[in-house]
């Protein structure tokens, strides 16, 4: 598997649970598919972004911080468009960044180059 | 007439004792080991001033069979060019017509004096995998080793590892590169005939204690390597059922039940050192989350930190 198609599975995953924790808030539990869905979006995307970091740059300390940076920079962007709960969004996805940092950097192929 | 004292004479006797190199390019500096067939001494190269490990026959009746074997032992090893087999610098005969050959001088510990002071399991059987693959590229070049126990492995200074001793390896098939004119055949230069016991009584295997000559294949070594891998992992408290479960295999009573080749064993160590599945050993569903759990552990610890975040936070939205 890639390291970006890691990225995104373990970001749609950690992005799909985020958002179903949201039953549990029973003030927003008529919102649940919308939330789950938007925050899968925002798990692949983030995904993505750290997968083809990854595969960039071959650094686990480099990759946990990318991840932590673009986990934490979209959880803010949702907290932003909400307007509230920034620390139970923000403190969440960043550590879903900084999984998924760690998770891009140990596992997935890793392109070989050609010596010529 | 003046007499000799005891310590005089006892110079004098070490000095009778010892090879004469003079015609050689070598001093002789002190006796490293004793085996059946030869001993083993330290001496220096002047030429390239440095010190190498010189063996030479024992007999004073040098036969051309022994003279021979001797030459064969040298050749076997220099053929073996690999960093886990020491290399042969060079071959030759002293004044009194017995021959010797110079290797590189190892420092180092051997694999049980190393084991006395590294218990790390992980440590050992990465040493241990070293070994086998030493073993395993000889194999590919025909030659089997069949003296392999712990007192013939080394293990250098910068941890390298170097299997010793070819004195009585048996070469089964021509080499992929024919550095001589001889046939196929041919066991530790001469003919070891059927009934003759070679090797270490507690690390050799079933067919070669019961003096099976032309019995003797690979898997011969693949028993000898589980015997030391068995001494390895005798003084560990836990060593794990896979690790055991290889030793296992390769020291199965029937050679068809034991690994093929040295280079299985390694690849089936070289799996265990990686948290990944044996061949030796079918794992039941706990054990294989097991297994992955502890190769995975920080990405689970960092999921359960996540988790537990999430119920931390569900409850405190809840009062």
């Amino acid at each position: 598997m890639s390291k970006p198609l890691i990225g995104i599975v373990v970001g749609a995953i950690l992005g799909a649970i985020d958002g179903l924790t949201a039953w549990f808030t029973p003030a927003v539990r008529e919102h649940l598919g919308g939330i789950v869905i938007g925050s899968t979006l925002k798990g692949i995307i983030a995904g993505v972004a750290i997968g083809f970091f990854a595969k960039k740059f071959h650094s686990l300390p480099l990759g946990i911080l990318f991840g932590l940076l673009v986990g934490a920079l979209l959880a803010w962007l949702v907290a932003f468009m909400q307007g509230g709960y920034y620390f139970e969004i923000i403190l969440p996805g960043t550590l879903v960044g900084l999984i998924v940092g760690f998770a891009t950097q140990k596992y997935g192929r890793t392109t070989a180059t050609a010596n010529t | 007439m003046k007499w000799l004292s005891d310590d005089n004479l006892d110079h004098l006797r070490t000095i009778a004792r010892n090879p004469d190199f003079s015609a050689t390019k070598y001093t002789f500096v002190k006796e490293l080991g004793h085996g059946g067939m030869g001993t083993v001494y330290l001496a220096e190269d002047r030429e390239l001033d440095r010190l190498v490990a010189i063996k030479v026959l024992n007999t004073p009746e040098i036969t051309e069979d022994l003279r021979n074997r001797m030459v064969r032992e040298a050749q076997i090893i220099a053929r073996l060019e690999h960093p886990g087999i020491v290399p042969v610098h060079d071959v030759g005969v002293l004044p009194d017509g017995r021959v010797f050959y110079a290797m590189k001088y190892v420092r180092g510990s051997r694999l049980d004096e190393y084991a006395a002071q590294h218990s790390s399991l992980r440590d050992r059987l990465r040493k241990f995998q070293a070994a086998c693959d030493a073993v395993a590229f000889a194999h590919a070049h025909g030659v089997i080793h069949r003296d392999l126990k712990p007192q013939n492995i080394m293990i250098g200074s910068f941890g390298e590892v170097l299997v010793l001793d070819w004195g009585v390896a048996k070469i089964t098939k021509k080499p992929t590169t024919d550095y001589t004119n001889e046939s196929v055949q041919s066991v530790d230069g001469s003919n070891t005939s059927a009934g003759t016991v070679i090797g270490t009584r507690d690390y050799m295997s079933p067919e070669q204690a019961r003096g099976e000559v032309s019995q003797l294949d690979e898997r011969a070594d693949v028993y000898s390597l589980g015997a030391v891998l068995h001494f390895l992992l005798k003084d560990q408290s836990r060593p794990g059922k896979a690790a055991q479960a290889i030793c296992a295999k390769a020291m199965a009573s029937a050679r068809d039940d034991r690994y093929s080749t040295a280079s299985e064993l390694s690849a089936d160590i070289g799996r265990l050192l990686d948290a990944e599945p044996v061949s030796a050993y079918r794992e039941n569903v706990i054990e294989k989350v097991g297994r992955w759990v502890g190769k995975n552990r920080f990405l689970v610890l960092l999921v359960l930190a996540y988790l537990l975040m999430r119920i931390f936070f569900i409850f405190t939205s809840r009062r």
